[in-house]
């Protein structure tokens, strides 16, 4: 155990030491094998089962998760990556056989999976037990070493990771280190295979610019504003009650993929308020600051953040539901606000809280100047019945991920990638993506010396340049002359 | 003093302040939607086909210019590459261009699904001097392909040939949204200052962190190709002529291909002390064969890399192990194919990339402790291996790590479009050639529907217990749970 639970400061020759180990361990192959693979994900699918009630306490404690919450996002999701990968891990550790060119006959090809080598690890504070355990899972089942950094805005989680992985996965290869910005610099400053992390844009670019001293490549699962745009042909009741628990129900906003704000026409919005509202009063009741289906928010800091965007001027009128807040539970009731100014601190940052602006446009086509001046989130969600808007929304608006007629759902789908582009990251994993994400693709290219082309070789002549010209382009004459003139 | 000199498509000369706007216009275009549809791509995919075809002779000319390239080397190894990886995309582009349709487990949601390419937006290629037509171009044809605005940045150590693409990538190709910025180190970081959707880097470990860190100010996702030792085993081969055929493909892969000058050349051999003498015999033989006209190899790109040669061999210990070879010709930037046997490890010839044309053999007591030997290394971009034992072969794919294995020829790999090229460790990450060029410069983005016919009010606050079990069931995939527990009938 390393990190806070223990008296020494986790400094820059802890870190090289662990390095160190990590890398020793890994060159002795005991990663590699399946056998190892399946017996490490064997344990974390034990952790989960024989710890769900720790963990849930964990995530209670370090954000007043509501127990549905922990089992639907955390603990089921990382379970059936867990299952997923167990599933799947022998068929993804074949090599690919690929059929090799006319070019370079005869010959076979194929592409070996093999891991990268000792991997970070460095998680984020808002679904604290799932991105830290997915990440890993991928790590491991790529066959690699690892160390965990998790956040340590999320101490309970923190700490439970320290305190119970190590009973359930080798130790000599899987480590987490706690702590805050000094434990991660003196992580950062050490050499990895590849370095994945979860978090957002600032110490994004902390974490590239690091990697790139030793040419580490990175995963970078970021965040951004996720734009929700509602056309007035859906079914209003649905379409609202998804949109709430995506947003609401997920951490009460604090998610990388929640809705972060919504565009509708003007003569939409007021209906779409109605219908928020109502929603709102059956899922969290006539006092959301006291619904124990709402997850607080995580710290002083957060809160503030949040309640600036509330309190700026040209803003605070526009609240048109909620606005309650309690400093000392730290607690913010699901609030709506009707138009703000688009220069607004709301408008322009990530919320990642219970705040929802809801933007109106005369016609939905030009919501797409809107999102697009903004820069590519993780998730953009449109619902409508109307194809032509639908494909339009597909090809002007990029995102990690898109979802029709739904919210967040697209990360428990665990044969869609899930990662962003631009802002919102680099990279993507789940399922099969996240062995990926922690494996190289070596190519593999055998020959013999049954055929040789001797126009490869000096002394050149023009007929050599003829049958390389043909032979490069896939001509079988060329081939035929290529294997068989002498020269 | 930054050197601008590209021409835009009305010949005007650029200024400092030129680049930015030349970028900016990129995006402009990118913008408009231009470049994402398939004509657009089609169209220019062909025009670069025409320009390879058509300007073949001038291509042909500037490389031996900044080279000395024979023609047939410089057709085979970029040229004529390039013309078969732009023919591979027109062929293939409307199928990687479609959505990727996604299975889907009956309870998953969302109900249907597929992954849709979209390009990146405006990428910046930035490529390396000793094959600078065919590492500018091929990931052009990438980043082309996928639908992207790209600006070429090609190496100025190759002047003529950057100078020939400045001038007539504009003729053949749209040049709204394609360009090519000539310049040196100052131009090179006046770009990377610039916000990029991707940067694709081809060139040394050094740069390329410059490049990495640039990056990471705006969150660029980054290629880089880089380099390293690339070492060729030997093992002994039965038949005197599978030797003879080996020989020759290695001598092609060290002095064949741009003098030893390429990031897949063979960088040094390692083969047994037993075997050693009789290697070097059929070396020299091959050399005689191939080399004897100095016309048809290649020269070193400058000066300053050709005394940075001479001085590798400087050092007495590594003067001591030439064995052949050794003249070089400073007027001409020529080094004649040289071999050493067993330089000291310790010296810059074995601990740094060599990229030219000398050959250091190291010699071991069995083969097998090849394997050691590279796992004490740094990763390189290829490990070649002449064998037929295919219980080495193996050992050679599990225990070592490289971009690529190649056994019993070289160079090759570079051609096949179905198989990755890039690296792992310090030669670099991110892949390209064929379709992991298209996928390179793309971003793969999930598309998920659903309809609002089947809803499932368990997904709903306010929570209980009856939700929690049903969910449970349905992430099981436990229908008949389901269903029971849903009726009722389950607790």
């Amino acid at each position: 155990m390393e990190g806070k639970t223990s008296n020494e400061v986790f400094n820059r020759e802890k870190a090289e030491a662990t390095v160190k180990e990590l890398r020793q361990s890994f060159r002795a192959g005991k990663t590699k094998t399946y056998e190892w693979r399946a017996a490490q994900l064997e344990g974390i699918a034990r952790l989960i089962k024989e710890k769900e009630s720790e963990i849930t306490q964990a995530l209670r404690s370090d954000l007043a998760k509501p127990e549905m919450e922990s089992y639907l996002h955390e603990i089921s999701l990382a379970k059936s990556a867990c299952l997923f990968a167990l599933k799947n891990l022998k068929k993804w550790m074949k090599p690919e056989k690929v059929p090799a060119a006319i070019t370079t006959f005869p010959s076979s090809a194929q592409i070996v999976s093999e891991p990268l080598g000792v991997v970070l690890v460095i998680s984020a504070w808002n679904y604290p037990f799932l991105l830290s355990i997915d990440p890993v899972i991928g790590a491991i089942v790529a066959g690699n070493a690892v160390v965990l950094k998790p956040s340590e805005i999320a101490p309970a989680t923190s700490e439970l990771f320290a305190k119970i992985l190590p009973e359930y996965v080798d130790s000599s290869c899987i480590k987490v280190v706690e702590g805050g910005v000094p434990e991660t610099t003196a992580l950062l400053e050490q050499k990895w295979d590849k370095i994945f992390y979860t978090g957002n844009g600032k110490v994004g670019r902390i974490v590239m610019a690091a990697a790139a001293k030793n040419l580490t490549p990175v995963s970078l699962e970021l965040g951004g504003k996720s734009p929700v745009l509602v056309d007035s042909d859906v079914n209003l009741k649905v379409a609202v009650k998804r949109i709430a628990v995506g947003k609401w129900g997920c951490n009460n906003g604090q998610a990388c993929i929640a809705p972060d704000y919504i565009i509708t026409t003007k003569s939409f919005a007021p209906q779409l308020v109605e219908a928020l509202k109502v929603t709102l009063e059956r899922f969290y009741g006539k006092n959301p600051l006291e619904s124990a289906d709402l997850s607080r928010i995580v710290n002083l800091n957060h809160f503030k953040h949040l309640t600036d965007m509330l309190d700026e001027e040209n803003v605070s009128d526009k609240i048109v539901c909620g606005g309650q807040t309690d400093e000392k539970q730290l607690k913010i009731a699901p609030t709506l606000l009707l138009d703000v100014p688009h220069d607004s601190l709301i408008m322009k940052n990530e919320i990642f809280g219970p705040l929802l602006p809801i933007v109106t446009v005369d016609k939905l086509e030009d919501s797409f100047e809107i999102i697009n001046s903004k820069s590519k989130p993780l998730a953009a969600y449109i619902f409508t019945k109307n194809k032509k808007l639908e494909q339009e929304f597909l090809s002007n608006v990029s995102a990690g991920g898109i979802l029709v007629n739904d919210v967040a759902l697209h990360l428990a789908n665990l044969y869609l990638p899930f990662g962003g582009v631009g802002e919102s990251g680099i990279g993507a994993y789940h399922g099969k993506f996240s062995f990926d994400a922690f494996s190289h693709k070596k190519a593999v290219l055998s020959r013999g010396f049954a055929g040789e082309a001797g126009a490869r070789y000096p002394p050149y002549t023009p007929e050599k340049q003829w049958i390389l010209k043909g032979l490069i382009n896939g001509s079988i004459v060329a081939l035929f002359l290529a294997l068989f003139k002498r020269f | 003093m930054a050197l601008i000199t590209g021409k835009k498509c009305g010949d005007e000369e650029m200024g400092a302040l030129g680049l930015e706007t030349e970028v900016a216009e990129a995006r402009t275009t990118f913008d408009s939607g231009k470049t994402k549809g398939f004509e657009w791509r089609k169209s220019q995919l062909e025009a670069l086909l025409r320009l390879l075809q058509e300007k073949e002779e001038d291509m042909l000319k500037v490389l031996k210019e900044d080279l000395g390239k024979h023609r047939v080397e410089a057709y085979r190894d970029e040229v004529g590459a390039l013309t078969k990886s732009v023919d591979n995309a027109l062929l293939n582009l409307k199928k990687w261009m479609a959505p990727e349709k996604v299975s889907l487990p009956l309870v998953a949601v969302p109900t249907v699904a597929e992954i849709v390419p979209e390009p990146l937006g405006v990428v910046l290629v930035m490529s390396s001097w000793n094959f600078p037509i065919g590492l500018s171009l091929e990931p052009m044809i990438g980043a082309i392909a996928a639908g992207n605005a790209a600006i070429l940045k090609p190496s100025e150590l190759a002047p003529a040939t950057s100078e020939f693409l400045a001038v007539e990538v504009p003729k053949y190709l749209d040049c709204e949204a394609i360009k090519v910025i000539q310049g040196g180190p100052q131009v090179a970081e006046q770009l990377l200052d610039l916000k990029w959707d991707k940067i694709f880097f081809t060139g040394s470990a050094q740069v390329g962190r410059i490049v990495m860190t640039a990056a990471a100010k705006h969150l660029t996702p980054v290629t880089l190709e880089l380099g390293g030792k690339c070492p060729a085993i030997f093992d002994s081969l039965k038949s005197s002529r599978d030797q003879r055929m080996a020989v020759g493909r290695v001598a092609g892969a060290k002095w064949g291909s741009c003098l030893g000058q390429a990031c897949i050349g063979i960088d040094y051999l390692l083969v047994t002390d037993e075997y050693a003498p009789t290697l070097i015999e059929l070396l020299k033989g091959v050399i005689k064969e191939f080399f004897s006209n100095s016309e048809h190899l290649a020269r070193i790109v400058n000066k300053h890399h050709f005394q940075r040669l001479c001085n590798l061999l400087q050092d007495e210990s590594v003067a001591a192990s030439l064995v052949h070879g050794g003249s070089v010709n400073a007027e001409e930037l020529f080094i004649e194919p040289t071999i050493l046997l067993n330089p000291p490890l310790d010296k810059e010839i074995m601990t740094e990339e060599i990229f030219g044309p000398l050959l250091p053999i190291i010699t071991l007591k069995k083969i097998e402790d090849s394997i050691e030997f590279l796992r004490a290394r740094p990763k390189p971009l290829v490990i070649y291996a002449f064998t037929h034992d295919e219980k080495f072969k193996q050992r050679i794919v599990d225990d070592t790590s490289s971009g690529c294995v190649m056994f019993n020829d070289t160079l090759i790999q570079y051609l096949c479009d179905t198989i990755p090229f890039g690296g792992v460790g310090q030669s670099g990450f991110g892949q390209y050639h064929g379709k992991f060029s298209f996928d390179n410069f793309s971003n793969r983005k999930p598309v998920g529907r659903r309809n609002f016919l089947i809803e499932f009010s368990f997904r709903y606050p306010p929570w209980n217990e009856k939700k929690l079990q049903l969910l449970r069931h349905i992430y099981r995939f436990d229908y008949i749970g389901f269903v029971l527990c849903f009726l009722g009938l389950k607790r």
